[in-house]
């Protein structure tokens, strides 16, 4: 068991059923996005408020890579738009 | 490009607008007026004549309905005349019910004194500043903003801008405002009132929360002017007795306009202040029950006959409301709808459709040369005789009835390229069949006509589970398709062939069911022997089959085996192995002798026996649903027909009853029973000393007395079970009841337990029999605070040898809680489906694999993570690897 705040959230990230998240860069998303043709706030939204955006200091605007595995498919690789609060 | 069927438009020009975005509001009282034709002034509508009143609710100024008057507005009669909106002018102004919460909100966050929001400048500006930058793309943010804003400004007492004081006010539902005064009493605020603090509050402050005052100010929500729609929304019924009957909303405002008249009148004459507002609050109601009749609160307004009147509210609501009855469901032709029967001898493809319906349902024919021959037989041939044809459509888009035309003859001379014969459905045409509830996409699929007298739509039985029917009175829906466009979407894309494989988990949705499996087994059946004669019959019902094969056994006279018949119909290139319901003691399909594993090599049917597992509806990884995904659709539809012909046909030839003796059970096989039932009993009655004796030791999170209900309920219902093994072990492996539970055709072990075993705990909701009276569940038992076994429903006696008076009653009991559950259950189920697919109804899959709205914003980057359509997949897998290798040996 954990023994304060800061350890049990990470081992929550750590869970295997967590995603892995990472800020994906300016320039990628607009490709991204490109390659989507979506409008960014096309994208599912996550709160900036969310544990998951909080680990990896995202700020509104930010588009996140969330890796995650499925049962379909080995490893999948989904986005996140970053909304205020 | 534009397709016309010869059907001239010869309506007037209309000029073409296209709506680029709707915005509601409130209709503010200039508006009304501005809107409005005249003033309603007075409660008569018609005078001694029968003759409208001028200024009364039918007043001819409004728009006529009655063919034809004209309208004194438009000049145009009834067809073109689109009514024109009056107003009543209210003595006194009334809340508008639908609107007090937006009233409420608007009271309780700005002062009652200067007006404005009650909030400090700097919050005012903090909020304004935060606000413009989230409305401009953060809708959803904005609302949110809103609600904190009102919040904030409702939670204080003293006005920051004026610095009064202000109590706090109350909304009484539905349309009631007080205010709290110091010492706690309630005065109310009457609209008037309520209107004049409204009116007070200024536009910058209103848009802080959540209005739009160029569309809705507040003041607007107390109305002093009443829209009056036109009669073509109220209309009033002619009586063949010649009495006029009025519309609900007409009543309704006749009752608005008498009220209005009698406060006019009361005030004029100086009434006092209580009279007055008497008649103020009937006002209130009567506007009120006008927009809905029911409200909370309020007594529904009803007619002189007591029924409920129905409000501007009731007309859009519900499911027999404006939007879901008229709107969202339309009723259409070319359709017919009839009571559902079986036929196997048709194709899964197929639906029987009676000459009667035939000879109603029309498809519009084009003539060209190479069908003039036929149609023109068919228009001879008239609307009375099927095949024929119902109407004729000349190139100038003239229709002729062929009820009405006298001399038919010459009118088929004239009949050539360019005309429309709309002729009767016949035998092949394309029709879509569909049940109700339509819960998933194959409750409506496309079938084939086939006309056959009688007068009840034939289905193939194998059809039956997608669709979910059975023939005990169901009845379904025909449509019919009105161009080729349509006929050959639905043929490509809805044919039931095409639709085997269902979409829910990857397997045949589509199979073989009760009669169809006990004769393949029948038939593939070790000792099936057959001659000459009979295997050329089964050949014969199978239809189009390659040849018959060299019998197994020469002399003395020519036999085939079953499973001979079955080889002449699989596929030659197919190869397959499954076990069988009766796999026991064999682990090698290779060695096994018992017919316990089904193999098929090369279209050669080996060894084993076909049961539901291999030839079964909704069975995956079966050799049926090998041929139906392996197979083009075409070709495994085909093969099913073939073959449920057979096996039927073999069925019908060798006969099926199932006796008494079907249940018999040898008597060492009741000794054993009974001792179960005993011991079962015994240590149910253990538990239950050791609780009288306060030994019995409480499960972890249970109370003693939950935990004796648990034990005893484990231990009688173990007493089923472990008799299920007995009867297992004792019963004629070749009795008709067994052969049906096991190859899965119909009825289980169970039900062959309670049939001639014992019929073991009855239960209600789950739990035994504990209600009744008090302290006992019938006067049979003697009062106790524990139920012993037979008290809460432990049935010892079966169905054959018939159940005791008490086990009788709690078999009913458990028969009805069953019932219950299966309503509630569909009812619940229901809701639950409605309220998903109006949440999902605009996903789609877009041509790039991800998952949209219809906004295009995405739900998923991929669908399903991995792009397989299921309904095209091997059980939910894109490829079934083994399969292939498999077929890829067989073939090395």
């Amino acid at each position: 068991m954990a023994k304060n705040r800061r350890e049990l959230s990470s081992l929550i990230l750590e869970h295997q059923y967590n995603p892995q998240v990472e800020v994906v860069p300016r320039e990628e998303a607009k490709r991204i996005l490109r390659s989507l043709r979506a409008k960014i706030w096309q994208i599912p939204w996550i709160r900036a408020s969310d544990p998951l955006a909080r680990v990896v200091g995202a700020r509104p605007g930010d588009l996140l890579r969330l890796r995650r595995r499925s049962p379909m498919a080995e490893v999948v690789e989904t986005y996140r738009f970053v909304v205020p609060a | 490009m534009t397709v016309q069927f010869g059907v001239a438009r010869t309506q007037p020009e209309v000029p073409l607008k296209s709506i680029h975005r709707i915005r509601f509001g409130i209709l503010s009282p200039d508006t009304i007026r501005n809107m409005s034709v005249m003033e309603i002034t007075t409660s008569q509508i018609y005078d001694e004549a029968g003759l409208p009143v001028r200024g009364g609710l039918m007043d001819r100024r409004l728009g006529v309905v009655e063919p034809g008057a004209r309208c004194e507005t438009c000049d145009n009669t009834h067809d073109a005349c689109p009514g024109h909106f009056g107003h009543i002018e209210l003595v006194k102004p009334v809340i508008h019910v639908e609107f007090a919460k937006y009233i409420f909100d608007i009271l309780r966050s700005t002062c009652p004194h200067c007006g404005r929001i009650m909030l400090r400048n700097d919050e005012i500006a903090k909020y304004r500043e935060r606000l413009e930058r989230l409305s401009a793309k953060w809708k959803l943010l904005a609302d949110n903003l809103v609600e904190k804003v009102k919040k904030r400004a409702s939670e204080r007492s003293t006005c920051p801008h004026c610095g009064m004081k202000r109590n706090k006010v109350k909304l009484e539902r539905p349309y009631d405002f007080y205010e709290e005064t110091e010492n706690g009493a309630l005065v109310k605020i009457d609209p008037e009132v309520v209107r004049e603090r409204l009116e007070r509050v200024p536009n910058e402050d209103l848009r802080l929360l959540g209005f739009d005052p160029s569309m809705a100010r507040p003041e607007w929500a107390v109305l002093t002017v009443l829209p009056v729609p036109p009669p073509h929304v109220r209309p009033s019924i002619q009586l063949e007795t010649g009495i006029r009957s009025e519309d609900d909303l007409t009543h309704k405002l006749i009752d608005i306009m008498r009220i209005n008249e009698k406060l006019k009148i009361e005030l004029e004459g100086g009434a006092p202040i209580s009279v007055v507002e008497s008649i103020w609050s009937l006002l209130q109601y009567h506007i009120a029950t006008y927009f809905n009749n029911e409200l909370p609160n309020v007594s529904i307004a009803k007619h002189r006959s007591g029924r409920p009147l129905k409000g501007l509210a009731q007309r859009l609501k519900g499911k027999e409301g404006r939007f879901r009855g008229s709107l969202s469901g339309k009723r259409v032709d070319f359709s017919a709808r009839t009571v559902i029967s079986p036929d196997p001898n048709l194709s899964i493809n197929e639906v029987g459709v009676p000459i009667d319906v035939a000879k109603v349902l029309t498809y519009p024919e084009r003539v060209n040369e190479w069908n003039i021959d036929r149609l023109r037989q068919l228009v001879m041939n008239g609307p009375e005789t099927w095949p024929g044809a119902n109407y004729v459509i000349t190139p100038e888009g003239r229709r002729m009835d062929l009820r009405y035309v006298r001399d038919r003859k010459s009118l088929v001379d004239r009949i050539g390229p360019g005309w429309v014969v709309e002729r009767h459905l016949q035998d092949g045409d394309v029709v879509l069949f569909n049940r109700q509830p339509s819960l998933h996409r194959m409750s409506i699929m496309a079938h084939l006509v086939k006309v056959l007298p009688g007068r009840t739509f034939r289905l193939h039985l194998a059809v039956c589970p997608p669709y979910n029917a059975d023939f005990d009175g169901d009845e379904m829906n025909l449509h019919v398709p009105q161009n080729e466009e349509a006929r050959a979407e639905a043929r490509l894309l809805m044919l039931v062939q095409e639709h085997i494989v269902s979409p829910r988990y990857g397997g045949p949705i589509i199979g073989a069911r009760q009669d169809f499996i006990i004769g393949a087994y029948l038939l593939t059946r070790k000792d099936t022997l057959l001659d000459r004669e009979m295997v050329a019959y089964l050949l014969g019902a199978a239809k189009d089959v390659e040849g018959i094969e060299e019998p197994a056994i020469m002399h003395p006279t020519e036999l085939w085996t079953g499973k001979q018949v079955m080889s002449m119909l699989l596929p030659r290139d197919f190869t397959w192995v499954q076990p069988t319901a009766f796999r026991s003691t064999c682990g090698d399909p290779a060695t096994c002798l018992e017919d316990e594993y089904l193999v098929i090599l090369n279209g050669f049917m080996a060894s084993g026996v076909l049961d539901k597992k291999s030839i079964g509806a909704e069975q995956v990884d079966s050799l049926w649903h090998r041929i139906a995904r392996d197979y083009p659709s075409g070709i495994a539809r085909k093969w099913l027909d073939s073959a449920l012909r057979v096996f039927l046909r073999y069925l019908d030839l060798v006969g099926y009853t199932i006796g008494i003796d079907s249940f018999d059970l040898p008597p060492e096989a009741y000794d054993e029973i009974n001792g179960i039932i005993a011991r079962g009993e015994e240590r149910a009655r253990k538990y239950m000393e050791e609780y009288l004796a306060k030994t019995l030791q409480p499960d972890p999170g249970y109370t003693v007395e939950e935990t004796l209900e648990n034990r005893m309920a484990i231990e009688l219902s173990k007493v089923r079970e472990d008799a299920t093994r007995v009867v297992e072990r004792h019963i004629d492996k070749r009795s008709e009841a067994y052969i049906m539970a096991k190859t899965g055709a119909r009825g289980s072990l169970i039900n062959l337990v309670q049939i001639s075993g014992v019929l073991g705990q009855q239960t209600i909701r789950g739990e035994r029999i504990k209600r009744g009276y008090r302290l006992r569940t019938l006067p049979h038992f003697e009062f106790s605070d524990i139920i012993g076994p037979e008290a809460g429903g432990f049935v010892k006696g079966n169905f054959k040898e018939g159940l005791g008076p008490v086990e009788y009653f709690f078999h009913a009991a458990a028969g009805r809680d069953g019932l219950i559950d299966t309503a509630v259950r569909t009812a619940q189920s229901g809701y639950m489906q409605r309220r998903l697919v109006n949440a999902l109804q605009d996903v789609y899959v877009a041509y790039d694999g991800t998952v949209r709205f219809s906004n295009d914003a995405i739900v998923q980057f991929k669908y399903s993570d991995d792009f397989t359509d299921v309904s095209r997949s091997d059980h939910g897998k894109p490829v079934n690897i083994d399969q292939v290798i498999a077929r890829v040996k067989q073939r090395g």
